[in-house]
C-alpha cells in the first residue's frame, strides 16, 4: 500500500512539457530508422505467430485438410483444394506458408520462453552474487566462467544427449545455456549500484534482503539486462533451430522453423529448394530484426555513449 | 611462473574431475544406466551378466569410481552400433574434424583480415559499409541454413562442387587427410567456407576496430610524419600491431570451431567427430556419447589452459595479479 502511495506522489509531478524518461527513450530509439524498421518487422512476425490459426490458409497439422496429391508442389501452383500454394508444399502436401506461420509460433515461444526463464534465474543469481559478495560471489561466478568457456552448442548438445528430445527439454537446455550471460551482466551492474547511497539507506531501514535485491537493486540494473535479453532471444531462436535441424530439438509433431528446414534437406539435392529455403528466410528475418532492435537498444541504454 | 603453472594445472584437473562427475551423473543417474550401457538386443542372462561386470549393482559412488578407473585406462565403453571401443571410433574421426576446423580458421584469416583492414582504413566508404553490413549478416545467418543454400547453388544448380563426403584422401603420418588431394580439397571447400562464415565476420570486426584504434596512435602519426609511404605505414606499423589480438582471438576460437563443426559436418555428411556424435545420439549409442563428451571436455580444458599460459607469458600482469590474491 505504502509503495503505491509513494509511487503516486513520485510519478505525479506537474504535467507540463517536460519529457518523461520513457518519452526520451522512445525518441532516442527512433533516431535509427533501421532499428524502427526492425521493430516493425518483428512486431509483424510476432503478430503472424500469435494469430497463425486465423491467418494461415490451411491448418498444416489437420490431416483432413491435407492431400498427398499436393505433395512437393512448386511455389505458385494451385492445389486440389482450390487455393494457391504461394510458397509451394512439402512432401506431405502441406502448404509451406501455413507451415512457416505455425513454425514461427513454436520457434518464438521456445526462444522467448527460455530467454525469460533464463533471465529470471540468471538475474537473481547475478544480483545475489553482487550483493552477498565473498564466497557466494566466487562460487556463482566460477560456475559462470566455467560454463562460458564452453560454446553454447556444446552445452546444449550435452544436456539434450542426457535428456532426449522434446520441447520442454529444449527449453531446459536453452535456459542452462543462457542463464550465465544474464548472471554476468547483472552482477557487473549490480556491483557498481550496491555501493550507492540508496542501498545503504535501504540497509539502514533493515529491509529484508529479498526486498533490497528485487525492489531496489534490480530496477537499477535493468537497462543492460534488457539489452542482453533482446540479443539472447535471437540467440535462443537460432540455437533452437540448429538443435532441431540436428534432430535433437523439438519433436516431429511440433515442427519449428529448424525442423521444417531439416525436412527439406533430402529434397534439396533433387532441386526442390523451397521446402528448406522459405523457412530459412523466415528464420533469418526474425533473427536480423531482433538483432537490429537490440543493437539500437544497446546504444540508447548505454550511459557511456550518452552525449 | 612455476607456482602459477602448478596452480593453473591443478585448476584444470579439478575442472576435468568436475566434468567427469557431471557426465557420469548425466548418464548414470538421470537415465537408466542398464538401458544406456547395455545393448537393447541383449537377453535377460546377458543383461544380468553385464550389470554384474559393469558394477551397476554397487552404490552410486562406487560406480563412479569404477567409471573413473576405466576412463583413466582409456576404456570408455564399446559402441553398440560399430562394436568397437568408443574411444577408438572417435579418435579415428578426429583428423577429419581437425582438418575442417583448421581449414575454416585459415579461410577466416585470409578473407577477414584484408576486408577488416580496408574497412578500418576507409571507414566511410561505401565498400566498407557493405563489408560491415555483410559481417552483421554473417553473425545472424543460421550456419546450417547457409550450408544448405551453398549445396543448392554450388552442387545442385551449378554442379561445381560435390556436396557430401571427404573425397579422395592421401596418407600423411599414418593418417588420412583430404587436403592433400585435389578431389579432397574440392570436397572440403564448401564445408570449410560454411564453418568459416561466422569467424570471418569476427575477424573483420576485430581487425577494423584494431586498425581504427591504432591509426590514432602517436607512433603511426610519427611514421607518417617521417614521410614513409602509406603502404609501409599500413603493412608494417599498423598491421603488426593489430595482428597480435586478432591471432589470439582466432586461436581461442579453435575450440568453438571444433564444436560448431557438429552442424557443418551434419549438413555436408563430413565423416568427422561431429557427425559421429549426432548419429550416435539419434540411434542412442550412448558409450560413444559419453566418450565424445569426455574427449571434447578434455580438449577444451587443454585449449583454455594453453591460452591462459600464453597470456601469462605475454602479459606479466596476469600472473602477478594471481600471485597477489
Amino acid at each position: 500500500m505504502s509503495d503505491i502511495a509513494a509511487n503516486a506522489t513520485g510519478a505525479a509531478p506537474r504535467k507540463d512539457r517536460v519529457e518523461t524518461p520513457f518519452q526520451r527513450f522512445v525518441s532516442e530509439f527512433a533516431e535509427s530508422r533501421i532499428a524502427v524498421l526492425g521493430l516493425i518487422v518483428f512486431s509483424l512476425i510476432a503478430f503472424i505467430a500469435i494469430f497463425a490459426p486465423w491467418l494461415s490458409p490451411q491448418n498444416p497439422y489437420d490431416l483432413a485438410q491435407l492431400d498427398i496429391m499436393d505433395g512437393r508442389m512448386e511455389p505458385g501452383t494451385v492445389g486440389g483444394a482450390g487455393f494457391t500454394f504461394w510458397l509451394g508444399t512439402d512432401d506431405q502436401g502441406r502448404d509451406m506458408l501455413s507451415g512457416i506461420m505455425y513454425g514461427l509460433r513454436i520457434s518464438l515461444t521456445v526462444g522467448a520462453g527460455s530467454a525469460l526463464i533464463a533471465c529470471i534465474f540468471g538475474a537473481s543469481l547475478g544480483l545475489l552474487a553482487a550483493y552477498a559478495g565473498g564466497r557466494t560471489d566466487s562460487v556463482i561466478m566460477r560456475v559462470v566462467d566455467l560454463q562460458l568457456s564452453f560454446p553454447s552448442i556444446l552445452v546444449a548438445l550435452m544436456i539434450l544427449a542426457f535428456l532426449g528430445k522434446g520441447i520442454m527439454n529444449v527449453v531446459i537446455a536453452l535456459v542452462i545455456v543462457e542463464w550465465a550471460y544474464y548472471a554476468r551482466t547483472v552482477r557487473g551492474t549490480a556491483l557498481v549500484e550496491r555501493r550507492r547511497e540508496y542501498i545503504e539507506a535501504a540497509q539502514c531501514l533493515a529491509l529484508p534482503m529479498r526486498r533490497i535485491l528485487f525492489r531496489h537493486l534490480l530496477p537499477n540494473c535493468l537497462p543492460p539486462l534488457i539489452v542482453v535479453a533482446t540479443m539472447q532471444v535471437a540467440r535462443a531462436i537460432a540455437l533452437e533451430a540448429t538443435l532441431s535441424f540436428l534432430g535433437l530439438g523439438v519433436p516431429i509433431t511440433e515442427p519449428s522453423l529448424g525442423l521444417l528446414i531439416a525436412n527439406g534437406y533430402e529434397y534439396m539435392l533433387s532441386g526442390k529448394y523451397w521446402i528448406s529455403f522459405y523457412p530459412g528466410i523466415a528464420l533469418l528475418i526474425t533473427i536480423v530484426s531482433i538483432n537490429l532492435v537490440g543493437d539500437q537498444l544497446r546504444d540508447v541504454l548505454n550511459p557511456r555513449l550518452k552525449k | 611462473m612455476t607456482v602459477y603453472l602448478v596452480r593453473r594445472l591443478l585448476q584444470a584437473l579439478l575442472v576435468v574431475f568436475a566434468m567427469s562427475v557431471i557426465v557420469f551423473v548425466g548418464v548414470y543417474a538421470i537415465g537408466d544406466p542398464v538401458e544406456i550401457l547395455i545393448s537393447p538386443d541383449a537377453d535377460q542372462i546377458e543383461r544380468e551378466r553385464a550389470v554384474q561386470s559393469l558394477g551397476l549393482d554397487l552404490p552410486l559412488w562406487q560406480q563412479y569410481l569404477v567409471f573413473l578407473a576405466n576412463a583413466l585406462r582409456g576404456d570408455l565403453g564399446r559402441s553398440f552400433v560399430f562394436n568397437e571401443p568408443a574411444l577408438k571410433l572417435i579418435l579415428q574421426r578426429m583428423p577429419a574434424t581437425l582438418e575442417l576446423a583448421f581449414g575454416a580458421m585459415f579461410i577466416s584469416i585470409v578473407v577477414g583480415l584484408p576486408l577488416g583492414l580496408y574497412a578500418g582504413l576507409r571507414p566511410d566508404s561505401a565498400v566498407s559499409k557493405t563489408i560491415m553490413a555483410g559481417s552483421i549478416l554473417g553473425f545472424s545467418l543460421p550456419t546450417f541454413w547457409v550450408g544448405l543454400m551453398l549445396i543448392m547453388v554450388f552442387a545442385v544448380q551449378l554442379g561445381w562442387l560435390p556436396s557430401t563426403g571427404r573425397g579422395e584422401t592421401a596418407t600423411l603420418l599414418g593418417v588420412q587427410w583430404s587436403f592433400l588431394t585435389l578431389d579432397g580439397l574440392r570436397h572440403m571447400a564448401m564445408p570449410a567456407i560454411n564453418l568459416a562464415l561466422f569467424k570471418i565476420s569476427l575477424v573483420i570486426r576485430l581487425t577494423r576496430a584494431g586498425v581504427r584504434e591504432t591509426m590514432l596512435m602517436d607512433y603511426v602519426k610519427f611514421a607518417r610524419a617521417k614521410g614513409l609511404s602509406p603502404a609501409r605505414v599500413t603493412f608494417v606499423h599498423v598491421f603488426k600491431n593489430i595482428l597480435i589480438p586478432v591471432v589470439t582471438v582466432v586461436g581461442l576460437e579453435l575450440g568453438s570451431t571444433i564444436a560448431f563443426s557438429v552442424v557443418t559436418e551434419t549438413v555436408f555428411a563430413w565423416p568427422g567427430m561431429g557427425k559421429l556424435i549426432i548419429d550416435s545420439i539419434n540411434v542412442l549409442d550412448r558409450p560413444v556419447i559419453v566418450a565424445y563428451l569426455m574427449i571434447i571436455v578434455l580438449m577444451f580444458i587443454t585449449i583454455n589452459l594453453i591460452v591462459d599460459l600464453t597470456y601469462s607469458l605475454l602479459d606479466p600482469r596476469v600472473r602477478l595479479e594471481s600471485k597477489a590474491r
